[in-house]
């Protein structure tokens, strides 16, 4: 309670300095473009929060979601599929779910670190997606405009279309995570196994899960990537954004050693991460520093942590 | 007759261990069973089998007159076995009533299971029962060793059974707190509820056992009817066994000299009885005491590796500071760990470098090994010992134990020790690096060494060291010297009982 409090007066200060550094006629769409990349980014973060929460860690995110945007565009465009929008996007995420699943049986069934595992998983699926896209850009063309249009130029409420859609995975996975059954087992995995083992729970069932929630979650990146951006390169986009989703889930309260977190923890650690470099770009500090503030950042949210961790009752 | 649960011929090996050989166990309804044995007499792995946390090798288990299989722990619990672990299992980030109730959250509609606030009530009334003051929305982190000794309890207590399994329940339960869990206990017993009880406190186990059952190396050593339930006779059953013939004995040298290590008032707890105590040189001090009984915890403050937080520890009648483990190592106190695989060695590197590590600034120059430095010392190391490794770059994880424990060793004989503590310096070690082990001992005694051994092993204690002391609940209950050093004043010492006079 008192980290989210802590990450909540942080956001504020940030916020109003933001207030402060943007010039008043173009706040609004400041706010709107902010709001859009935290909606973006936030879909990520979850899906790392979650593996995390239950102890694990996936670094393979920015992958996944290059391979499932690559994987998409041809689909919808080559000429051997052009497959329907409906028949594809399913086609894609499901593809990420078993990319998951692969992750989870390789940790749980083979017993390999987590880092190991994603870590190669990093490297294969940008390979993969680099090969079968020849290597070069995929770009979707004049297809799918209506899902575009719905995805992105579309606003509701005044929300940018992407917030929207992280709003109501927000809730689902707060649903989730917070008050059901299946939330509950992740965090006492993430807390102490062995504990889970002994209460009866499958622990590797719910372990497999998390992974599959996580990649599951970025091809939806992927698909909504190739939606705004029109085209994925293999070579050059989405690198980092595992970093990044990790980065969120920490500064927002996910403890690496697994058991702690929450979706609102998540929100605002993501909204920092973003906060952050725009708030310095408006500061006009040079974008080259914008890495060494973010890490500054985290590094400072580590310390925090750990000087605000309840000490456990020694025996 | 039949009974209401029986297991027959009950066989489990670890590596290098056999755990229980054919071991039979017999209860009825509504009957409190203790099992009693000594550390590692086989009486948590019986247990845990039962409990469907372990899978035995070969051996029937029958309930109600019918052969089941128990190959989970969602298995014993469908059969109505529910079984409170020695060790604490609980998920610290979570609260007491998510764990009272994890895995076992009741049940509601919807594919989202979602969960029911009702457990904080049922929690509630289940922590009243066991007179653990606090609210269900605790965090297990916030609590003391001894609540969440009671949340272990809370849980097994919280579902239908029809066998509650008890795992020293009461290792660290207050004496007000103890007696309360067997006010519940008797409770559970008139509802017909089937009881298996373990404890080292023999005195619990005169108060509320039917029936005893004694292991001892894994195997059945006798039982005792509601009568015959008494301290003596169940340590006779325990502790009785041959001797072996591999001591040395009687070379020792009743010396009056100063004294090498004096240990005055030391705490490593809070609240905690000050430890008082010394060694002469050329004197081998067994250490005696249960599991948990705060052995390995003293010997890690001499050593430097917990933090002292009152006392003073003299070396040689100089006074010494240790604040780390550096500290006591230039002082020439080593530690010869219990977990030698975990605490001793670096499994991974080769025997050369574990015998060096502690030695690399006299053989390195400015910081930098040679390329054969220390070769030499290794190798005279290798054949002092005896430790038998194809070649001093063999990886040490392949090792017997036995040449493990030869190598840990080495790496202490490298530099001059004042006093050695060696924890279980035998566990898991065959008999002839066993005889080997206690001869250097004796070795470095001769030369003048301080040495304290700790050992749960009744016979090693008995036969090796010139004088006993024996821990109960983190403080010195007792020492024994030459005809008072028994097996049975050990045992009565360790489990809480002052000697006779």
């Amino acid at each position: 309670m008192k980290k989210l409090t802590g990450l909540v007066i942080f956001l504020v200060v940030l916020y109003v300095a933001l207030i402060i550094a943007v010039p008043s006629q173009g706040l609004g769409l400041n706010n709107y473009n902010l709001a859009e990349r935290i909606g973006q980014y936030g879909i990520i973060s979850l899906g790392a929060g979650i593996v995390i929460i239950a102890g694990g860690i996936d670094l393979s995110i920015g992958s996944v979601v290059v391979l499932t945007a690559t994987a998409c565009a041809i689909l919808l465009t080559d000429r051997n599929f052009g497959w329907n929008p409906a028949i594809a996007i399913p086609v894609v995420l499901a593809g990420g779910a078993i990319i998951g699943l692969i992750h989870g049986l390789l940790i749980t069934k083979m017993n390999l670190p987590p880092f190991m595992v994603t870590l190669c998983g990093l490297f294969i699926y940008r390979g993969v997606a680099r090969t079968i896209s020849g290597n070069m850009s995929k770009g979707i063309g004049n297809q799918c405009l209506d899902l575009r249009h719905f995805f992105y130029d579309n606003d509701v409420f005044g929300l940018p279309r992407f917030l929207a859609i992280y709003i109501i995975l927000a809730i689902i996975a707060a649903i989730f995570l917070h008050f059901s059954v299946y939330g509950r087992y992740l965090y006492a995995i993430g807390g102490n196994e062995k504990a889970a083992k002994y209460s009866g729970i499958a622990v590797d069932k719910y372990k497999i899960l998390s992974y599959v929630l996580c990649s599951t979650l970025a091809a939806f990146f992927g698909v909504l990537f190739l939606m705004k951006n029109n085209a994925v390169t293999p070579s050059s986009d989405g690198f980092f954004l595992e970093l990044y989703a990790i980065a969120g889930a920490v500064l927002g309260g996910c403890s690496l050693r697994g058991g702690e977190g929450t979706v609102i923890g998540i929100t605002i650690g993501t909204a920092i991460m973003w906060i952050l470099p725009n708030l310095t770009n408006m500061w006009g500090v040079p974008s080259e520093l914008e890495f060494i503030v973010i890490g500054t950042a985290l590094l400072l949210g580590a310390i925090l942590d750990e000087k605000l961790r309840p000490v456990s009752k020694v025996t | 007759m039949s009974y209401f649960l029986e297991a027959k011929q009950i066989c489990k090996s670890f590596p290098g261990l056999k755990a229980l050989n054919n071991v039979d166990l017999k209860v009825n309804q509504g009957e409190i069973l203790a099992i009693v044995g000594e550390n590692g007499a086989g009486k948590s792995t019986l247990m845990k089998i039962l409990g469907g946390v372990v899978n035995p090798d070969s051996g029937e288990i029958l309930l109600d007159g019918q052969t089941v299989n128990i190959h989970s722990i969602p298995q014993a619990q469908k059969l109505g076995i529910a079984l409170i672990h020695q060790e604490l299992n609980l998920a610290e980030n979570l609260d007491v009533a998510a764990n009272i109730f994890l895995g076992r959250e009741p049940r509601r509609a919807g594919i989202m299971r979602l969960l029911d606030n009702r457990i904080y009530d049922r929690a509630s009334q289940i922590m009243q029962e066991l007179g653990l003051n606090c609210s269900p929305r605790t965090l297990i982190s916030q609590l003391s060793v001894g609540q969440k000794q009671l949340v272990e309890i809370a849980r097994a207590l919280s579902f239908q059974f029809r066998i509650l399994i008890m795992d020293e329940p009461t290792a660290s339960l207050s004496l007000e707190e103890s007696n309360r869990l067997f006010g519940i206990i008797k409770a559970l017993k008139q509802k017909g509820i089937t009881i298996l009880y373990i404890s080292h406190r023999l005195k619990e186990i005169e108060e509320i056992a039917d029936r005893v059952m004694v292991l001892r190396d894994g195997v059945n050593s006798g039982e005792l009817q509601k009568g015959e339930i008494k301290h003596e006779a169940m340590v006779r059953l325990m502790v009785g066994r041959e001797l072996k013939q591999f001591f040395h004995h009687g070379h020792r040298v009743e010396r009056e000299s100063e004294l090498i290590l004096q240990v005055k008032a030391l705490r490593y707890l809070d609240n905690q009885k000050p430890i008082t105590f010394d060694i002469r040189p050329g004197e081998i001090v067994g250490m005696s005491g249960l599991a948990g009984s705060g052995r390995t915890e003293l010997a890690e403050t001499i050593a430097g590796i917990r933090p002292m937080l009152a006392g003073e520890v003299f070396l040689k009648g100089q006074k010494i500071s240790i604040n780390s483990s550096a500290d006591a190592i230039r002082a020439g106190i080593f530690l010869v760990p219990e977990d030698r695989r975990l605490h001793g060695l670096v499994l991974l590197a080769s025997v050369k470098d574990n015998i060096l590590l502690a030695s690399l600034n006299s053989i390195g120059y400015l910081g930098i090994i040679p390329l054969r430095g220390g070769d030499a010392l290794a190798k005279a190391m290798c054949d002092k010992l005896a430790i038998k490794t194809p070649s001093l770059n063999q990886q040490v994880a392949v090792l017997s134990g036995g040449n493990q424990q030869k190598v840990v060793l080495a790496k202490w004989l490298c530099r001059k020790p004042s006093i050695i503590i060696f924890d279980e310096p035998t566990q898991g070690v065959d008999v002839g690096a066993k005889a080997e082990i206690y001869a250097l001992m004796d070795e470095l005694a001769k030369v003048g060494a301080g040495i304290l051994m700790i050992s749960s092993d009744l016979e090693e204690i008995l036969h090796v060291s010139d004088r006993i002391l024996v821990m109960h609940h983190g403080a010195l209950a007792g020492e024994l010297t030459g005809q008072d050093i028994t097996e049975e004043s050990i045992m009565h010492l360790a489990t809480g009982r002052a000697l006779a006079a």
